[in-house]
C-alpha cells in the first residue's frame, strides 16, 4: 500500500505501475538536490546584489545608500540597501558572522547585538535606522592581543555553551547586563538573557556563567 | 533564510512631524510608517504587506522622552517600552503602566520597540498574520472562526465577522489610566481619549484605531486623576518571554478608609479592543475593599461572553483576573 504522505504531483497513483516510479523517485530526488543548491546561490546572490547595479538610484528624498556605521569602534563605509537588516549588513557586507541569524524574526536573540548600550536583534533592526550609534558584536569583545574579553572566558569555564550556536547572542545580552548591574542575583540574570533562545536547554549553564562573570569583572 | 529578504522599497527618514506628514500623505497607500519595526518589519519579511516606500519616525526628536506636565505627564510615542518600564516617575505615580512595560516581549524587543508602536501594532491572529484574504484583510471569510479553526487565542466579546484580540499590554494600562492619545494630521491635532483610540471590527474591520491615513500618533498623555492609585496589572501567556497576552488585566482603584472609592479595569485579550469591566466597576464602587466585593464583582467580568470552540477557557481565567486585581490591589 503506498504511503499518501509520499505521494507528489506527478507520482503515478496506479499500483500496477511501479517499475518506473524508483527511477523517478531517484531522478526526482537530484533534481530537487540541483534545485536547492543551485536555487540557493542564485536566491541569496539576487537578494543581495539586488539594487546595487548602477544607475539605479534612490527615489527624491530617500535615503543615500553609502553610509558609515560604528561597528566595534571602527568607521565602516557600507553600501546598504532601503531593505536590509543590521545582521544581513553585519555579516554579508562586512563579514562579522559571529552575530548568528537563526529565527529572523526576533523571536531567539542569536542575532543580538549591543547598540548604544542596550541589547537589540539585529535581524529586526534596520541598517539605515541605526545611523551614528555605536554598535558592538561579539568580534568586538576581545582585547587587543586577541585574549577572551573575562565575560567569553567565563563562559568557557563555567561550560556555558553546548552547541554553541546562540552563544554569541547570550554574551551580548550579559555584557549589557552587567554593565547596567554589575552584581546581579540569578533572578536578574534570568530576566536578562530571557530574550535569548537555546534550544540546547543549556539556561542553567549559561546563569552558571553569567554569574561567574560578575565575580570575576 | 533567503525567504525572508524583505521586498525592495524606498526609506524615508524625516526630521520633524510635518515632514512625517507630508510624506505619508504623498505617498498615500503606498506608504507604511515604522518607529521600533518590531512588528512592521515582520509584516514585510513574510511578504503578506509589501509597501513600496517606509518612512522611519525614529529621528523624530520631538515625539521622544518622557515629559512632566501641569496636568500630568506626556509620554512621546517614541519613547520605548524599556524607558517606560525605568522611568521613575512613571514608577511612583502610575506603576500599573510600568508593569504593564516590564511583560512586554522581550528586553531585546523592549529597547527597541515604542509606546506608540505597541498601542498601534497590529492583531496577531495567524490566519491574518498569514497574509490570507481574511475579513480583515479585505476579504469575505473568517478563518478562525470556523468549526476546524484554531481559535484558542481569539475573542469572548465583540466578535463581528473578525474574532481578533487586543495585542497590546500597554493598551489596558492606558485605559484605566484615563489616557489620552494625541494625533497629529495636516490640519493639526486632536486627541482622543484611550478608551475610544482603540476601535472593534463593527467599527471598521480593516484597522484597530481610530489613527486615519495620513495621521501619526505622537504623543500621549496621562492625567493626574490615577496617580499613585492601588494598582494592579497581571499578564497570563503561554511562554513568560516574547509572548502575547491570553488575558491580561490592568487596574486602578482608589480606597479611602478601606472603601473603594473609584475603580477602572480593563483587560486585554479578550475582545478586539481593551475591554473595561465596567459592571465589575460598579459592583465594587463603594463597597469595601476585600474578598467579597471582589468575589461579587469578578462573577459579572464574563457576563456576556460568546466563547469559540477552543477559548472557553478564557471565561474562568478572565474572572480570576478581575477578582485578583479588586482583591490584591
Amino acid at each position: 500500500m503506498k504511503d499518501p504522505t509520499t505521494y507528489f504531483p506527478g507520482d503515478s497513483l496506479n499500483e500496477a505501475d511501479p517499475p518506473g516510479l524508483s527511477a523517478f523517485r531517484s531522478s526526482r530526488r537530484a533534481f530537487i538536490k540541483g534545485v536547492i543548491a543551485s536555487g540557493a546561490v542564485a536566491a541569496s546572490s539576487g537578494y543581495l546584489l539586488s539594487g546595487c547595479a548602477p544607475g539605479e538610484g534612490p527615489a527624491a528624498g530617500s535615503v543615500e545608500r553609502l553610509i558609515s556605521l560604528n561597528v566595534n569602534g571602527r568607521i565602516r563605509r557600507v553600501d546598504v540597501l532601503p531593505n536590509e537588516t543590521l545582521a544581513m549588513t553585519l555579516r554579508y557586507k562586512l563579514g562579522l558572522t559571529g552575530t548568528k541569524l537563526a529565527c529572523d524574526r526576533g523571536e531567539c536573540g542569536a542575532c543580538t547585538v549591543v547598540i548604544d548600550g542596550m541589547t537589540n536583534y539585529s535581524c529586526s533592526t534596520l541598517t539605515h535606522t541605526v545611523g551614528s550609534r555605536s554598535v558592538r558584536t561579539i568580534e568586538g569583545l576581545e582585547g587587543p592581543d586577541g585574549e577572551l574579553h573575562p565575560i567569553q572566558q567565563a563562559f568557557i569555564d563555567e561550560l556555558g555553551p553546548q552547541c554553541g550556536f546562540c552563544t554569541p547572542g547570550q554574551i551580548m545580552s550579559t555584557v549589557v547586563l552587567l554593565e547596567r548591574n554589575p552584581k546581579p542575583t540569578r533572578d536578574e540574570a534570568r530576566r536578562a538573557l530571557s530574550g535569548n533562545l537555546c534550544r540546547c536547554g543549556a539556561y542553567d549553564h549559561y546563569l552558571n556563567s553569567v554569574m561567574r562573570a560578575a565575580e570575576v569583572i | 533564510m533567503a525567504k525572508d529578504m524583505m521586498t525592495r522599497f524606498e526609506l524615508y527618514q524625516p526630521a520633524d512631524i510635518a515632514g512625517a506628514l507630508e510624506l505619508a500623505g504623498k505617498l498615500g497607500p503606498d506608504g507604511w510608517l515604522i518607529a521600533g519595526g518590531q512588528d512592521s518589519l515582520d509584516w514585510f519579511k513574510d511578504r503578506a504587506k509589501r509597501p513600496g516606500a517606509v518612512v522611519d519616525l525614529s529621528r523624530i526628536e520631538s515625539m521622544r522622552g518622557i515629559r512632566e506636565t501641569d496636568s500630568g505627564l506626556e509620554i512621546g510615542a517614541l519613547a520605548t517600552v524599556t524607558e517606560i518600564e525605568e522611568n521613575t516617575l512613571i514608577k511612583s505615580r502610575y506603576a500599573v503602566l510600568a508593569d504593564a512595560a516590564s511583560r512586554v516581549a522581550s528586553p531585546q524587543i523592549r529597547n527597541v520597540g515604542t509606546i506608540g508602536g505597541n498601542v498601534c501594532q497590529d492583531t496577531r491572529c495567524w490566519y491574518y498574520r498569514s497574509g490570507i484574504d481574511c475579513y480583515r484583510a479585505g476579504g469575505s471569510t473568517c478563518y478562525a472562526d470556523t468549526p476546524e479553526g484554531m481559535n484558542r487565542e481569539h475573542c469572548l466579546f465583540g466578535a463581528d465577522r473578525c474574532v481578533a484580540v487586543s495585542p497590546s499590554d500597554l493598551a489596558p494600562a492606558l485605559v484605566v489610566l484615563d489616557a489620552s492619545m494625541v494625533i497629529q494630521n495636516k490640519a493639526g491635532e486632536r486627541t482622543v481619549s484611550a478608551q475610544d483610540f482603540f476601535i472593534g471590527p463593527d467599527t471598521d474591520i480593516e484597522r484597530m484605531t481610530v489613527i486615519e491615513a495620513g495621521e501619526i500618533l505622537t504623543a500621549i498623555r496621562i492625567p493626574n486623576t490615577w496617580a499613585g492609585a492601588r494598582f494592579y496589572f497581571e499578564k497570563v501567556a503561554d511562554r513568560n518571554t516574547w509572548d502575547f497576552a491570553l488575558v491580561n488585566v490592568a487596574a486602578a482603584i482608589q480606597v479611602e478608609n478601606d472603601i473603594i472609592q473609584d475603580i477602572r479595569i480593563a483587560c486585554g485579550g479578550v475582545e478586539c479592543v481593551p475591554r473595561r469591566m465596567s459592571v465589575a466597576e460598579d459592583i465594587a464602587r463603594g463597597s469595601a475593599k476585600n474578598e467579597e466585593t471582589a468575589r461579587l464583582a469578578a462573577g459579572s467580568a464574563a457576563r456576556g461572553a460568546v466563547p469559540l470552540n477552543y477559548n472557553h477557557f478564557k471565561i474562568s481565567l478572565l474572572e480570576n483576573l478581575v477578582l485578583r486585581a479588586i482583591r490584591d490591589s
